[in-house]
């Protein structure tokens, strides 16, 4: 049975605390992963974009060249991630430690009327990523292999792909002011200038 | 002044900045920069695919607690004006130093439009535009515009001239 993309989101993101270096640092993709995390729990170290699509690998990037002491997430949809290909060679060539991607694949443009992505039409995103040099890929169809998921996501340097079912989900929408959701980040980091 | 004295001295101003992430699409205007960038073990130096992808570097460093540039060159203006929604939503910090192309003794006409462009798309999307046309004002005007961006939490472009930089040379 696919999988459903809430139940999967509440996996990966659940016990953030408990993540080597301290609290799980996310940030999610325009749509529906940033209704995902969400829906799993607000939280303070969670970044939503709400635009900028194709940016949120790069903000993980930055962000954990920034904090590595620290884990960060960046959690997508197949949409987004196909926007930031470029970045997928940009972290490849880094090759950041402490970084994991997960793009929730439901080959469709989820926003937008569920539109067939790239991703359904046979771009295999696992690939690409390897392609660009990384040197850990997987891909994920079920919810033991979720479980399973969740705890190489906090302690490698991961490209990992979780194909979800189709469709709509009822919407969650998080906070979307992007100047309280980077303000109450660095708050929590205790970033002060 | 000559471009051998600016240029390590824009550097030592980015490090004043305490900038300590640059990425770039590389440009021979840049080239001293990114070289230095790489040579410096406190500075992660990153070359991007596309211009855009600094922009978002730059809001992960920012909410990470570190400061990011980004270099490129007139025409990768153009790639970045969605993603300049980014800093501007969230009231960061954004700072950017731009090599002009098409606007002063330039041999390819492909890159006039978006050099003619480059000033009036900056301002369109937001963002604050300084220009430096003389050696003797460069390093000031960088420094300053640093400072704007950081301290005032606004997205801060700074033009350098290509009568300043020196029209690439095709045919020598």
């Amino acid at each position: 049975m696919a999988l459903d993309r809430r139940a999967v989101v509440a996996e990966l993101l659940r016990d953030a605390a408990d993540t080597p270096g301290g609290e799980l640092l996310v940030v999610t993709g325009l749509g529906s992963s940033t209704y995902d995390a969400g829906a799993a729990g607000d939280r303070d170290l969670n970044f939503y974009l709400w635009g900028a699509m194709g940016g949120a690998a790069m903000i993980g990037l930055g962000m954990a060249l920034a904090q590595p002491a620290r884990r960060v997430l960046v959690l997508t949809g197949d949409g987004e991630m196909l926007m930031g290909l470029g970045s997928l060679a940009t972290i490849a060539a880094l090759k950041p430690a402490n970084l994991s991607i997960a793009v929730l694949d439901n080959g469709q443009f989820g926003e937008t009327g569920q539109q067939r992505s790239h991703t359904a039409l046979g771009a295999d995103l696992a690939a690409i990523a390897a392609g660009c040099g990384w040197a850990t890929t997987c891909e994920v169809r079920d919810m033991a292999g979720v479980a399973a998921l969740r705890p190489r996501l906090r302690g490698e340097a991961m490209f990992a792909v979780v194909h979800i079912a189709g469709g709509e989900v009822p919407r969650h929408l998080p906070p979307r002011d992007g100047a309280h959701l980077a303000h109450r980040f660095r708050d929590r980091l205790g970033i002060v200038d | 002044m000559d471009r051998t004295t600016w240029q390590p001295a824009v550097y030592a101003a980015l490090k004043a900045a305490r900038i300590t992430q640059i990425g770039y699409v590389p440009d021979a205007g840049h080239a001293h920069l990114i070289e230095a960038a790489h040579a410096d073990p406190e500075m992660a130096a990153i070359v991007l695919t596309t211009e855009e992808e600094g922009i978002a570097l730059a809001a992960g460093a920012w909410l990470g607690g570190q400061r990011a540039a980004l270099l490129m060159q007139s025409s990768g203006v153009g790639n970045c004006i969605n993603m300049l929604s980014l800093p501007i939503n969230c009231r960061m910090p954004f700072f950017t130093i731009v090599t002009m192309r098409g606007e002063w003794s330039e041999f390819n006409p492909w890159q006039v439009p978006m050099g003619s462009a480059t000033e009036a798309v900056l301002k369109a999307a937001g963002v604050h535009v300084r220009r430096a046309d003389h050696a003797e004002e460069v390093v000031e005007l960088v420094a300053a515009s640093a400072r704007l961006a950081f301290d005032s939490c606004i997205p801060v472009a700074v033009l350098l001239s290509q009568r300043l930089i020196g029209a690439k040379v095709w045919v020598k």
